[in-house]
């Protein structure tokens, strides 16, 4: 059991050195991606380990919530996108001054 | 009748109010006014006291409360006048010499485009004045004080383009408010103690009050008393104050205001009564300032100047007077009326031979003069022989009779009056010389003329005064008058006859008048003043007048400009260096904490995902522990 | 457990592939693998509707939206080589390792107790059982996806959506333009001439030739000249033309 958890721990950590490293806003996106197919995971494991279907509704639950995130999040990187020519996420630095 | 004492005041008030707000259309007639008013004050005086001299001796004390001026809490200031023996006199003195100088001013003052000022400022003077003599509480008293001081300062700086007269004004103004703290100080004391302020009721409570307390009160009036009457260690204005126009010295810097340091020790007998140490300070300070008015005196070359040290040696006279007690009180008040003519005519007198001489102040211009100025030497020459002391004229009687009362209290303090009339005695006859006799030194353009009679009937009836100012001591008259205020004279006990004494003064005198004869009558004098160095040392001290003014700044104004440098340093660096220090380390932290602040979205989240490897390590340990 | 251990190590190998692909569509075929392993990681785990609703909504079509988008954006845009955050990369690495052990050893060690399995729960079969609690105890949240979803999708349409800044011209307003240019500047109202594809050669980067046989620059599209992909050297293509058709009428004749 202990080797799902440790697995979805590695995905996330991956997803998570990812959304630091990677400046390409698209590929950041796919790690957050990642990180939450990690924590789907998780759940669905710990759903077995205590034996009700909870744990599934609630990775159910977070796909839907990714699928919008993602819808949102796209259109944006596109409208960006489309004023910048660019998807690097060091290029929107407009926060300090 | 006495009720109306307050229409004294009132007048020269409304005169000054008058002349002060009224435009240009008053410049023609408005030295009229004013000196009608200070004569229509003058009229009212005499009427006043001739109905005083009518009444009970045991009764001439009348009082008038004109309306409540403070009232809070326990603090209670009536504005109360009192007319009495006392007051009377001064009223006739103030009003009758300033009645005098107003008429002499009219001529001395016609070139003046600021008369119509000039003469609302003198009424000013007076009704300030009179409200101080006047005054039945030292509160009320204080008001009138600050007015003569105000008046004073604005005299003294009339010719304000001058800025020597401007400097003159304000160090006046500045020396005065020493005084005035003590004399402030005197009266909150006195509210603390007596829980009043009124002048019958604090001389009443004072026998009855502690040592100190009366000691201290009687220092801390003295203080006041030295300010106004330019007493040592507070002398250094009044020969500044020169600089004010002539009739302003002689009314003010003379006959009158210097003189309210007297009349507020006289005024406070009580409480000097009741404080041996007090008199002694008071009989210390009016000893030195009577030898070192003489000194200086004796070393200047300028009229005025050499006038106005004489005015602070015969203020010290009086002083000295008033620090004997009981025995002096009377004496010092006569002196002081006497003083009031002949130095106001001597005063006047110079300012008579400046207007002659183009407001050329310096003596060693001056000589043979008696010629070309006959009334202005006639009148001079008895003021002359008034303050020096010959008999029968009026200084012989009043300063014969404070040696007499000095030798009575101590052998010492007996000697230096006589020595103090021996200076005056020469530094007089030096001025008369110089003046009038010996050859002349005129500079060129000037032609000597006597002045219009407007300037020379005051001068005349100035000089009748210190003529016949004795007439006061006539059968023992002033002592006795003012016996009911003061106090009884006692019985004095001397060590030599009081004859004896009187014969000592005259030889005393004999002996300076032939010096000043011997050294400035005999033998030419320099046109234009020897130079320091060339001098023997007691003249160049009296030149700087005794380094009192070295010695203020040394002791007072270079401390507190050393003082006011370190605060502005330590407001600079310690106050603002905490404030700005603090904001500027608010700001340098600020600068730190921007450091990471770099706007990149994925700096923000490597912090955010740092903070939750924290809060996992934390989590980890605390399971572990 | 061989379907766990045969996919673990595919799916970190992906996920790192995820973080070191240059390009944006293999990091995109990486996502899809771990996507797909876990979908069938799932099905071992008993959850069978999560298994297909994981393939047709994550691998179909929220990895189908991105290729979308980046074929959109384009496909050859990758990341800048030089990291414009000084230490970002090094400190992020240390910071995910730590975070990483420390996760594994404080949370994946800590799960205890036997594995109760889904046996019971899945009785009346799993989407059944889904159901149940979705449209019972989580009827609540799961009406508020809806809204999320709608919310989200008018977001995305409002994103998106290009506004208009000037009116859009009318065909007689561009005709009655373009006359105008050419009254003015001398520019043809007509469309450019076509490139020399039908005339001599058989790609659009051959310009057209004039009666006089020089090239005509303007006949070839803008971004094949901006690209420097025109052909030039056309006094042999004649010659070869010539050539040619002579063959032609060699064999002919």
């Amino acid at each position: 059991m202990s080797s799902y958890i440790t697995l979805s721990l590695i995905l996330f950590t991956i997803g998570s050195v990812g959304v630091l490293v990677r400046r390409n806003a698209i590929v950041v996106f796919m790690n957050i991606e990642l990180m939450l197919n990690a924590t789907n995971l998780a759940f669905v494991s710990f759903s077995r380990q205590s034996g009700n279907l909870d744990g599934q509704v609630a990775a159910f639950f977070v796909m839907v919530v990714a699928a919008a995130e993602v819808v949102v999040g796209l259109a944006i990187i596109v409208s960006i996108y489309r004023t910048r020519r660019s998807t690097s996420v060091d290029d929107a630095s407009l926060l300090k001054s | 009748m006495f009720d109306l004492q307050w229409l004294l005041i009132a007048i020269p008030l409304a005169g000054a109010a008058l002349l002060l707000t009224w435009g240009k259309e008053a410049d023609g007639f408005g030295h009229l006014i004013g000196t009608f008013a200070s004569a229509a004050s003058f009229v009212l005086g005499v009427v006043l006291f001739v109905r005083l001299l009518g009444e009970d001796a045991a009764h001439r004390s009348h009082s008038t409360d004109l309306f409540t001026w403070i009232q809070a809490g326990r603090f209670h200031v009536e504005m109360s006048f009192t007319y009495d023996q006392l007051s009377g006199l001064f009223v006739l003195l103030i009003t009758g010499v300033g009645t005098l100088i107003h008429i002499y001013s009219i001529g001395y003052m016609a070139n003046d485009a600021r008369r119509r000022r000039f003469f609302g400022f003198l009424n000013l003077f007076i009704a300030a004045m009179l409200t101080l003599v006047l005054a039945a509480d030292y509160l009320v008293m204080f008001l009138g004080w600050e007015g003569v001081g105000l008046a004073s300062y604005l005299l003294i700086g009339f010719w304000q383009h001058k800025e020597s007269a401007a400097a003159a004004a304000k160090k006046a103004f500045v020396v005065n408010r020493v005084g005035d703290l003590g004399m402030a100080l005197a009266i909150m004391l006195m509210f603390a103690q007596f829980g009043t302020t009124a002048v019958g009721a604090v001389n009443a409570a004072a026998p009855g009050a502690a040592k100190g307390v009366a000691t201290a009160l009687g220092l801390l009036l003295l203080l006041g008393a030295c300010g106004k009457s330019a007493q040592v260690p507070l002398q250094s204005w009044l020969l500044d104050a020169m600089e004010g126009p002539t009739p302003v010295s002689a009314l003010i810097h003379a006959a009158t205001m210097v003189t309210a340091g007297v009349y507020l020790v006289v005024r406070s007998h009580g409480i000097f009564d009741a404080s041996e140490t007090a008199r002694n300070a008071v009989i210390v300070v009016g000893l030195v300032t009577l030898l070192a008015g003489a000194w200086i005196g004796c070393a200047k070359d300028d009229i005025k100047k050499s006038l106005a040290g004489s005015t602070m040696s015969q203020i010290g006279y009086m002083m000295l007077a008033a620090g004997l007690g009981p025995a002096g009180y009377a004496f010092a008040i006569f002196h002081l009326i006497t003083h009031g003519f002949f130095k106001a005519n001597l005063f006047l007198g110079a300012g008579s031979v400046m207007h002659g001489m183009d407001d050329d102040v310096n003596m060693r211009h001056y000589g043979a003069l008696r010629k070309a100025m006959p009334y202005t030497f006639a009148t001079f020459a008895l003021g002359y022989l008034a303050i020096i002391g010959v008999p029968p004229f009026a200084g012989f009687w009043s300063k014969d009779k404070i040696i007499e009362g000095a030798f009575d209290h101590n052998i010492w303090v007996g000697l230096g009056t006589l020595l103090g009339a021996g200076v005056t005695a020469f530094y007089m006859t030096r001025m008369m010389m110089m003046t009038y006799f010996s050859e002349k030194r005129w500079q060129d353009d000037v032609h000597p003329h006597e002045s219009p009679k407007v300037m020379t009937v005051p001068l005349m009836v100035l000089a009748a005064a210190s003529a016949l100012g004795g007439l006061l001591l006539l059968g023992n008259w002033i002592p006795d008058w003012l016996s009911p205020v003061v106090g009884k004279v006692p019985e004095e006990d001397l060590p030599i006859s009081a004859l004896s004494i009187s014969l000592l003064a005259l030889l005393v005198v004999v002996i300076g008048v032939a010096a000043g004869y011997l050294l400035y009558g005999r033998r030419p004098v320099a046109a234009e003043t020897p130079a320091d160095s060339s001098v023997s040392v007691f003249a160049r001290a009296g030149r700087h007048e005794l380094y009192g003014n070295e010695l203020n700044d040394a002791v007072v104004v270079r401390p507190t400009r050393h003082l006011t440098r370190f605060l502005v340093w330590f407001d600079g660096k310690g106050v603002d260096g905490l404030v700005t220090g603090i904001a500027d380390r608010l700001g340098d932290t600020s600068q730190l904490l921007r450091q990471p602040q770099t706007g990149y979205v994925r700096s923000y989240a490597l912090m955010m995902f740092g903070g939750a490897a924290l809060v996992l390590l934390a989590l980890l340990v605390v399971t572990l522990a | 457990m061989t379907t766990f251990w045969l996919l673990a190590p595919i799916m970190v190998i992906a996920a790192l592939g995820l973080l070191f692909a240059k390009k944006a569509v293999h990091a995109a075929l990486c996502l899809a693998v771990v996507m797909i392993s876990l979908a069938i990681l799932y099905a071992v785990q008993n959850a069978p509707f999560l298994f297909v609703v994981q393939i047709i909504v994550y691998t179909g079509a929220i990895m189908m939206l991105f290729l979308f988008v980046l074929m959109l954006v384009g496909v050859e845009s990758s990341d800048a080589v030089k990291e414009t955050i000084r230490g970002q990369r090094f400190v992020a690495t240390v910071i995910g390792l730590i975070f990483g052990i420390t996760a594994v050893l404080a949370i994946g060690q800590t799960v205890t107790g036997s594995v109760k399995g889904l046996n019971a729960a899945n009785t009346n079969g799993n989407p059944y059982g889904l159901a149940q609690l979705l449209f019972g105890k989580y009827v609540l949240a799961f009406e508020f996806t809806s809204a999320l979803l709608i919310t989200a999708a008018v977001g995305a349409m409002v994103l998106a959506h290009k506004e208009l800044l000037v009116p859009r011209q009318t065909q007689a307003e561009i005709a009655a333009r373009r006359m105008r240019e050419y009254a003015e500047s001398g520019r043809h109202p007509g469309p450019l001439p076509t490139p020399g594809v039908f005339a001599r050669h058989n790609a659009v980067d051959t310009p057209a030739l004039l009666p006089d046989g020089t090239p005509l620059e303007s006949s070839i599209a803008s971004s094949i000249v901006a690209r420097g992909q025109q052909r030039d050297g056309f006094d042999d293509d004649i010659d070869k033309v010539v050539e040619q058709l002579d063959d032609v009428e060699g064999t002919d004749k």
